[in-house]
């Protein structure tokens, strides 16, 4: 890879008129930032300035990691933050490391692609003068032919080994063959530094006009969504797009299904849904898993994981029916999911319609889709083989209309702290199998109709995904073709022998080669291409 | 019943590579100089390129000098008992080989699987190539043999760590991992990353080699004294790095995100797994073109692809014991 023969030192300038200390400084600074030693410096930089990304939290990968990095270090981490080591990637440290980086390899391949272009454009140079000073040389050994017809043979051989070759004649009845081979290492080199540019200017573009969402879709007809900002439970647009932007599509979770081993490691996962993508269209069915997104045009939709939603249907203590179906996180591999229903619109009046914000209720616990025979606090198998449902009664008032947002996951701890809002059952929680009917101290009921599946789905588009492939793979190319190939020269000088007339009585043929990259079986290739030249056209065809 | 075969042939490869260890290390007590200086060179002038006589040293390895030319004169002495322990030492390599193959191979019939799951395969697979690579190396440039010793040390830490700290029974594949970009990604960065790993060795002794040819007659640098040729560890440090180089940038850089797009959705998400592959892979292009700047020494050049191996060794274990990520075949102890 070494490169043998440095640039050719640039023409001594003309001696400037005025010295422009800026100009001179701004062109220094130029070529400082589009060396070699610069390259290397900055990939160190750029090696570095990537760890801290690995060992704190990251927002864009887990921001609950974020905040609990905040719980647990209050002093270090706003600094942490103001410093951006919860954003590595996206902080102006990290981003002027590349761009630099990537300034200096503009400014580096640029003149490398016109100096391959001219090498590509002229032809190998003649022969030097004295071919025994090369790093390979074979002596001049005679031959029968002339000197014109020798050298046709060898230019001939070397053509059909895919060297450039050139055949020139001297004043004195010498002739000369000049064979280049290896520029395809340069063309590699250069295909794979610009196929960096592409990569990055294919990320930053993704970066502007991509968009996701997250959404957690319960099964049932009864309860699609469509793509839009506000149906995402969370969402993200490049700052290049608008909300109007996103493509319209619509999405019912039919059915779901998961497949487990015996020891509750999950096997398969499908998703059956229905699609729309027409407004008014028809729904057509489709499914997807883990691995195989749906891909819709402009938009992927991806299954990132599932659970149970427990339907709880409430009767206040007007008799009013209500049934809720709510979603329980799972908290672990066996699927033990924790979740709250609320009900804060229950217990008003037929006579008056007045709500009672103390009358408010909601339920909160865990949810196991197999109880543990021993007793355990946990499922012990993610199906529901023995499913129940332990569930602690709350009244009182809730705290949702204060404006504040609240976790749809979680009760409102500080209700519970100034007593507004009570726990009204056992000491224990209450279990409930399906259909079963929870009779309250005050005769509201509560039954567990049975649960439904849910599948949370993150949905994505990147309008740069395949440019940010192409460049990546024609980057592999020109890698392996740079990585592989080796620029070698060989020439070859065909004189009349000594004392003879020319044409008359056969030729001397010698031969020297040049390397121009570290190649440590040139010399084999340099004696094979030799031994092919001496040979006569009659030894060749026989 | 398969899974405990594969425990068992497990720990025997693990005795075999120790085995071939103390060979090779009686070989460096009881071999007398001239005999490994020898090995050293006298292959290596028959050989295709790796120093032959019309050999051309285009660019001079920064200051390395050649052997010394007592090393050369070869009065054929009789095969003395270091050169016997050696042979042995190979031998029992290849062993160990076959019971490390045998170790994966019946692993993943337990599994009925790849048999690289979790981070414990996946050390016995790359530990696996590794080994290939090097028995590889040693058939075509007998030369180079003397390394043995280095290598077998290194296969018998990494397997040990496997063993002790990242033992997982045998458990089937959980959904995330059933794609055929798996099959690709998975075995492409294996097979690079056991390149690279043996790859580290000459590197190591290169360094070494270079630092005694300078004089220096402290430890480390004599071990220097009965290994080959500078020129020649430089050479193979680099063949194994541009070969594997390429092969990682696959694995890692285009199999992984196009398998992570199909899966999570992005294709980069800067998961701690991700982050070290790619520090890996910046230092590694730090290497090559150090390595192609004529004004870059050799040994800082070779510093730089060492560091390289010790970022892919932070992947292997410390990524997967340290942090949290969205690779599940990270979790170390089964998942
Ligand atoms: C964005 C970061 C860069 C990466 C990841 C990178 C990567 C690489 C790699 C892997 C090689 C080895 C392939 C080979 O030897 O042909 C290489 C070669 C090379 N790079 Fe870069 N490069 C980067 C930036 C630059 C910059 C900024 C320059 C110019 C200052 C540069 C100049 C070169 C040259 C001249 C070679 C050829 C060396 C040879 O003759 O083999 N690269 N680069």
């Amino acid at each position: 890879m070494t490169v043998v023969e440095e640039r050719p030192a640039p023409a001594a300038e003309p001696p400037p008129r005025r010295p422009n200390r800026l100009w001179a400084l701004l062109r220094n600074s130029w070529r400082q930032l589009t060396s070699m030693r610069t390259a290397l410096v900055l990939l160190f930089l750029l090696a570095v300035a990537a760890i801290p990304g690995s060992v704190l939290p990251q927002r864009t990968i887990n921001p609950e990691n974020v905040a609990g990095y905040f719980r647990e270090h209050p002093d270090l981490a706003p600094v942490l933050s103001r410093l951006g080591g919860f954003d590595v990637y996206a902080s102006p440290w990290f981003a002027s490391i590349y761009l630099l980086l990537f300034t200096s390899l503009v400014g580096c391949v640029i003149p490398r692609l016109l100096d391959h272009v001219r090498a590509l454009r002229t032809v190998p140079p003649d022969a030097p003068r004295r071919l025994e000073r090369l790093p390979e040389h074979a002596a001049a050994e005679p031959r029968p032919d002339d000197p014109a017809a020798a050298a046709a043979g060898v230019a001939a051989g070397l053509r059909r080994h895919r060297f450039r070759t050139v055949v020139r004649e001297r004043p004195d009845g010498t002739w000369t063959v000049s064979g280049e081979k290896g520029l395809l290492k340069e063309t590699g080199n250069l295909l794979f530094h610009f196929a960096l540019l592409a990569v990055l200017i294919g990320v930053g573009f993704g970066h502007w006009y991509g968009w996701n969402g997250n959404r957690l879709l319960v099964q049932g007809n009864d309860l699609g969504f469509c793509n839009s900002v506000t149906q995402y439970d969370e969402s993200s647009l490049g700052p290049r797009l608008d909300a109007a932007d996103l493509p319209f599509f619509c999405l019912r979770l039919t059915d779901f299904e998961a497949t487990y081993q015996s020891n509750g490691q999950p096997k398969t996962f499908g998703a059956q849904a229905t699609v729309q993508t027409e407004h008014d269209g028809p729904w057509r069915p489709t499914e997807f898993t883990v691995n195989h997104p749906l891909r819709l045009s402009q938009a992927n939709v991806h299954l990132l994981g599932h659970g149970y939603a427990p339907i709880l249907r409430f009767t206040d203590r007007f008799g009013q029916q209500q049934t809720r179906i709510v979603p329980f996180l799972p908290r672990d591999q066996m699927l033990t999911s924790e979740g709250v229903a609320q009900f804060p619109d229950v217990n008003i009046d037929p006579k008056t319609n007045q709500r009672d914000e103390d009358l408010q209720v909601a339920f909160e616990g865990v949810y196991l889709p197999t109880v543990d025979p021993k007793g355990g606090p946990a499922s012990v198998f993610p199906a529901e083989r023995e499913p129940a449902l332990f569930l602690t009664a709350y009244r009182g008032n809730l705290g949702v209309d204060a404006g504040l947002p609240g976790s749809v996951y979680a009760l409102d701890r500080g209700q519970l702290a100034n007593g507004q809002l009570k726990q009204v059952s056992g000491e224990r929680p209450q279990r409930l199998t399906p259909g079963q009917t929870w009779t309250l101290d005050d005769g509201t009921k509560l039954e567990f109709v049975g649960t439904r599946q849910f599948a949370t789905l993150a949905v994505r588009y990147d309008p740069t995904q395949p440019l940010v492939l192409g460049g990546a793979v024609l980057g592999l190319l020109g890698l392996m073709l740079s990585l592989s190939g080796h620029r070698r020269r060989v020439w070859f000088r065909v004189s009349p022998p000594a004392g003879s007339e020319a044409g008359t009585g056969g030729s001397l043929m010698e031969a020297g080669g040049l390397p121009r990259t570290d190649y440590p079986g040139f010399h084999e290739e340099f004696e094979q291409v030799v031994a092919a030249a001496r040979r006569t056209p009659e030894e060749r065809t026989p | 019943m398969m899974a405990e075969l594969s425990d068992q042939l497990m720990a025997f490869t693990v005795l075999a590579y120790l085995a071939a260890m103390v060979c090779y290390a009686a070989e460096y007590a009881f071999g007398n100089r001239s005999h490994i200086g020898r090995a050293a060179t006298r292959p290596a002038r028959q050989l295709v390129g790796v120093g032959g006589p019309g050999e051309v040293e285009v660019l001079p390895a920064d200051g390395v000098v050649p052997p010394p030319a007592d090393d050369v004169v070869p009065p054929a002495p009789p095969r003395d008992r270091g050169a016997l322990l050696g042979l042995i030492g190979v031998g029992l390599t290849w062993v160990a080989f076959a019971l490390h193959l045998g170790t994966v191979v019946t692993r993943g019939v337990a599994a009925h699987r790849m048999p690289w799951g979790n981070m414990y395969e996946f050390i016995l697979a790359v530990t696996l190539v590794g080994a290939a690579v090097w028995l590889g190396v040693i058939t075509r440039k007998p030369a180079v043999r003397h390394l043995g010793l280095f290598t077998a040390l290194a296969l018998v830490v990494l397997l040990g760590a496997a063993g002790l700290i990242a033992y997982t029974p045998v458990s089937p594949l959980v959904p995330a991992l059933n794609s055929y970009w798996y099959i690709v990604h998975v075995s492409t960065i294996i097979v690079a990353s056991g390149i690279l790993l043996i790859g580290a060795v000459p590197a190591a002794m290169f360094l070494v080699r270079a630092g005694y040819d300078r004089g220096r007659r402290t430890f480390p640098y004599t071990l220097g004294a009965k290994v080959p040729p500078a020129e020649t560890l430089e050479r193979l440090t680099f063949r194994l790095h541009a070969f594997a180089f390429p092969l990682f940038t696959f694995g890692a850089l285009i199999a992984g995100p196009l398998w992570a797009e199909a899966s999570w959705g992005r294709y980069w998400a800067w998961d701690p797994k991700e982050v070290w592959a790619f520090i890996s892979w910046v230092v590694y292009a730090a290497y090559l073109h150090a390595r192609a700047t004529p004004s870059v020494k050799r040994t800082t050049a070779t510093w730089i692809a060492l560091l390289g191996f010790l970022t892919m060794l932070m992947n292997l274990f410390g990524v997967n014991l340290f942090f949290e990520g969205l690779h599940s075949y990270a979790n170390a102890g089964g998942m």
